[in-house]
């Protein structure tokens, strides 16, 4: 304890000791923090279930008979490709409301998603959730697909799909990593500020093949490199100016110091 | 250490050197040799006494120096790498399938330029390293001509004699701005092909001219097939040789005027304190230039740039979000984001776009001639006509650091601009308000960067003279006899107060009557009345240097110091050189 009790004025003791508040309450957050309660059970999905859950979640914004408010928009016709998006991908139910639904963790089990899907489904004709066999990407023409991004995506999700920002705050989010399923209902449905691209706007087959686009730049290795987000010439530039002129400098004071 | 300039032997310190032994030459068969070769080259070409004098001159070493070095080797990177790329690429918008090794480019149309860079980039040995070897050091090449540029700036180093090439880097700075542009747009990549579009919106909103200018380069409607050959030769041929051409202008009126320096003991107005360029300059430089090599090479073999073969080819329609043009043009294009939409009206039938030619045409040769035209500007203001070798510290020249920090500023806030979406999107911020905000900052920071650099200036330079005057607080306190306490100062050695004192005073110049004797105007009353205005504006807030007097006083008596008004006499009021000889009064 004594030689303990000598070092506490040492410099790196301020440090230590942050450090390890910040690990005791980090685990005891860890170990203490609210769970989510599981409380509705799954069960099989039908429409009785479905509206016992929109009741009980959604209701608040989207009105008893999901007729809407002034919080949200009614769902009468957006169909069940808009609920398996949106709870989908976690987006709703909203955390808080703001200029736009961030994604997050998924609320809900599959089984029940589908069960509310099969509710607003039950309300008015809209468009399905996809089959498998569009909407996997699965046997996609890439080049075709890349063609397609770029024409119709490319301007607010960028190039590489890495996502780019709209007016007051929206944005267009990234689309690494998404399952085919969630891209083609986007497409379909246009949530948020994204318009819709309807069956007659891009077939079927050309919307798998943009998820064949966008999966396989998920998966491309990035052959040149470090690919610094994949944002552009901002990256680059700023990279230039921090880490190449930074190297530069340090070899010049180096070298400057050298005696002849 | 050796000395250039007023190399005659009545120079005070090369007499100090007379006696020193002069070496001996080695007469070794080798050597025999090498003078021999050497001894037919001049006979046939008269070459010794140029490359002699080139070889003796004398540079110092200083690390802010070699920014420049940085960018000369960047820009002859770029010369070798691009000549290795101009052996594979095609300057053609012919449309051709693509079928190389790129799975997601099969089958899709797109031009030559194009397919010629994707193969350079995925089918030719080393092809990607050496395109982002080139790209990268064309970025470094931008970066460090412009730190480069900002350290003369700052350290005053455009003063007379070095004018001329002040303007010479000038126009450099400017048309590597505009070669860079034209290396971009030339693989014809989605976001080459964007910002080939953006340069002809930029052409079309000249008034009355613009549609002519535009047609005349594209040679039609755009794009056309014509632009990339043009560029092509642009880039590789007439930009690089006016580069290359202002460039060896440049380092011969260097070798000419000789290298400032920075102040120091031993260091005048009149000489050149460092080595010369054979042996030690001619290492040191060629290794850092492979140096620079080796850090472009290693940056481009980690880091991916301008991915065109994710970009997709151009096509007219398309325009990917986050589209920006690389960092140098970024201010530029920054301008376009902020200038506001009303800028542009109909009058007489006509669309007059001043909401883009502000930014896109004005901007670029507005802020080049500012620049060129600084050292001029400040000399009238100053009147000073003296050569000036020695290099200013920045904080000698508060009003010039200053500005030089509001036109930063300035420049900066443009550059962010450039970069508002991706701001928007990684901050989690709206790009409506980051745009507001950049808008007042515009005309908000600069002032600001001004005042604050100024007073930071004039801080530094009073805690200068606190430290010539009182010396290092050495934290020992004692007691005298009588009781008394007082913490004991310790006086500088010479060397460091040298570097502390060795500026020159400054002093607003004076009005004299706008009338002459007879009551006649003179015609220049106004001319001068606002010389005498900025030049007011320059030295009005100013610590002076502390004089010899000043310090000798303070060595008798600390305390009241601050009664000393004045310097009693001319000799008196010049820099504490000729004090520092004396040893410095032991304080009690």
């Amino acid at each position: 304890m004594n030689a303990l009790a000598a070092r506490r004025r040492h410099p790196a003791a301020i440090a230590l000791l942050i450090l390890l508040g910040l690990v005791v309450t980090g685990v005891a957050y860890a170990t203490f923090a609210p769970k989510q309660a599981d409380a509705a059970t799954a069960s099989a999905s039908s429409v009785q279930d479905g509206k016992k859950l929109f009741l009980a979640n959604c209701a608040t914004c989207h009105g008893l008979q999901a007729q809407g408010t002034k919080a949200g928009p009614s769902l009468a016709g957006v169909g069940a490709a808009a609920v398996d998006f949106q709870m989908g991908t976690g987006r709703m139910p909203l955390a808080a409301p703001g200029v736009q639904a961030p994604q997050k963790r998924v609320q809900f089990s599959d089984d029940e998603i589908a069960s509310v899907a099969a509710y607003i489904a039950s309300l008015a004709p809209g468009p399905t959730v996809p089959d498998s066999d569009v909407s996997s990407g699965q046997g996609g023409n890439v080049a075709k697909g890349a063609e397609l991004f770029r024409v119709n995506c490319a301007m607010c999700h960028n190039f590489a799909g890495s996502g780019g920002a709209l007016t007051r705050g929206k944005y267009a989010p990234s689309l690494r990593d998404v399952e085919g399923k969630h891209i083609y209902e986007a497409m379909v449905t246009g949530p948020q500020s994204m318009p819709v691209f309807s069956d007659t706007n891009i077939a079927p087959e050309s919307k798998n093949d943009i998820v064949a686009y966008l999966h396989s730049v998920d998966k491309q290795e990035n052959v040149g490199g470090m690919a610094l987000g994949n944002l552009g010439p901002v990256s680059e530039g700023l990279f230039v100016w921090v880490f190449g002129l930074g190297i530069m400098v340090a070899f010049a004071v180096w070298l400057g110091k050298k005696a002849a | 250490m050796s000395n250039d300039r007023n190399g005659s032997s009545d120079d005070p310190i090369d007499r100090l050197r007379r006696e020193d032994p002069q070496p001996e030459a080695p007469a070794n068969p080798g050597m025999k040799a090498v003078g021999g070769v050497a001894g037919w080259l001049d006979d046939r070409t008269g070459a010794a006494k140029p490359v002699g004098y080139l070889m003796k001159k004398v540079f110092p070493d200083h690390w802010s120096f070699m920014l420049g070095e940085v960018a000369m080797y960047s820009m002859i990177i770029c010369l070798i790498s691009g000549t290795f790329l101009t052996f594979w690429f095609v300057p053609s918008a012919g449309q051709v399938v693509y079928d190389g090794s790129y799975l997601p480019l099969r089958g899709v149309t797109v031009s030559e330029a194009y397919r010629s860079t994707v193969d350079i980039s995925f089918d030719i040995r080393g092809g990607l390293l050496i395109r982002q070897i080139h790209h990268w050091a064309a970025l470094m090449f931008i970066v460090a001509l412009s730190v480069h540029m900002l350290r003369v700036f700052f350290t005053g180093a455009f003063r007379k004699p070095r004018e001329i090439n002040w303007v010479i880097g000038c126009i450099l700075s400017m048309l590597a701005l505009v070669e860079g542009f034209a290396g971009y747009s030339l693989p014809d990549d989605l976001l080459s092909g964007t910002g080939l579009r953006a340069a002809e919106g930029f052409m079309r909103s000249v008034p009355v001219l613009g549609s002519y200018m535009s047609y005349f380069l594209f040679d039609g409607a755009f794009p056309g097939e014509a632009i990339i050959p043009r560029l092509y030769s642009v880039h590789v041929l007439l930009l690089p040789a006016i580069l290359v051409g202002l460039f060896v202008a440049h380092i011969g009126l260097v070798f000419i005027h000789k290298h400032t320096q920075y102040p120091g003991p031993g260091k005048t107005n009149d000489n050149v304190v460092g080595f010369p360029v054979m042996p030690v300059y001619a290492a040191k430089a060629g290794g850092f230039f492979f140096i620079v090599f080796g850090v472009l090479a290693l940056i481009a073999a980690l880091v991916t740039i301008n991915p065109i073969w994710a970009y997709g080819p151009y096509d007219p329609s398309p325009v990917t979000a986050g589209s920006q043009p690389d960092w140098y043009m970024g201010f530029a294009d920054g301008a376009l984001r902020l200038l506001p939409g009303w800028l542009e009206f109909t009058a007489f039938g006509f669309t007059f776009s001043f909401n883009v030619m502000i930014g896109a045409i004005l901007l670029i040769p507005v802020m080049y001639g500012l620049m060129a035209a600084y050292p001029f500007l400040e000399r009238w203001v100053t009147g000073d006509d003296r050569e000036h070798h020695l290099l200013d510290r920045p904080r000698n020249n508060p009003t010039r650091t200053g500005l030089g920090m509001a036109a930063l500023t300035m420049y900066g806030v443009l550059m962010f601009a450039a970069g508002n979406d991706i701001m928007a999107i990684k901050l989690g911020l709206s790009i409506n308000d980051i745009t507001h905000i950049l808008r007042a900052a515009f005309f908000v920071a600069p002032p600001i960067a001004f005042w604050v650099t100024k007073r930071i200036c004039l801080s530094l330079q009073r805690r200068d003279r606190d430290l010539v005057l009182h010396g290092r607080e050495t934290g020992r306190i004692v007691r005298t006899a009588d009781g008394q306490f007082f913490e004991q100062h310790e006086p500088l050695d010479e060397y460091t107060r040298w570097l502390l004192v060795q500026h020159d005073k400054q002093e607003p110049l004076q009005l004299t009557a706008g009338v002459d004797e007879h009551g006649v105007a003179s015609p220049t009353a106004r001319k001068d009345k606002l010389r005498v205005a900025l030049s007011e504006f320059y030295f009005k807030d100013r610590i002076d240097p502390v004089t010899p007097a000043e310090l000798a006083a303070a060595h008798h008596d600390g305390h009241a110091l601050e009664a000393i008004e004045e310097a009693p006499h001319e000799e008196a009021s010049r820099p504490a050189l000729e004090s520092s000889h004396r040893k410095p009064r032991k304080r009690p």
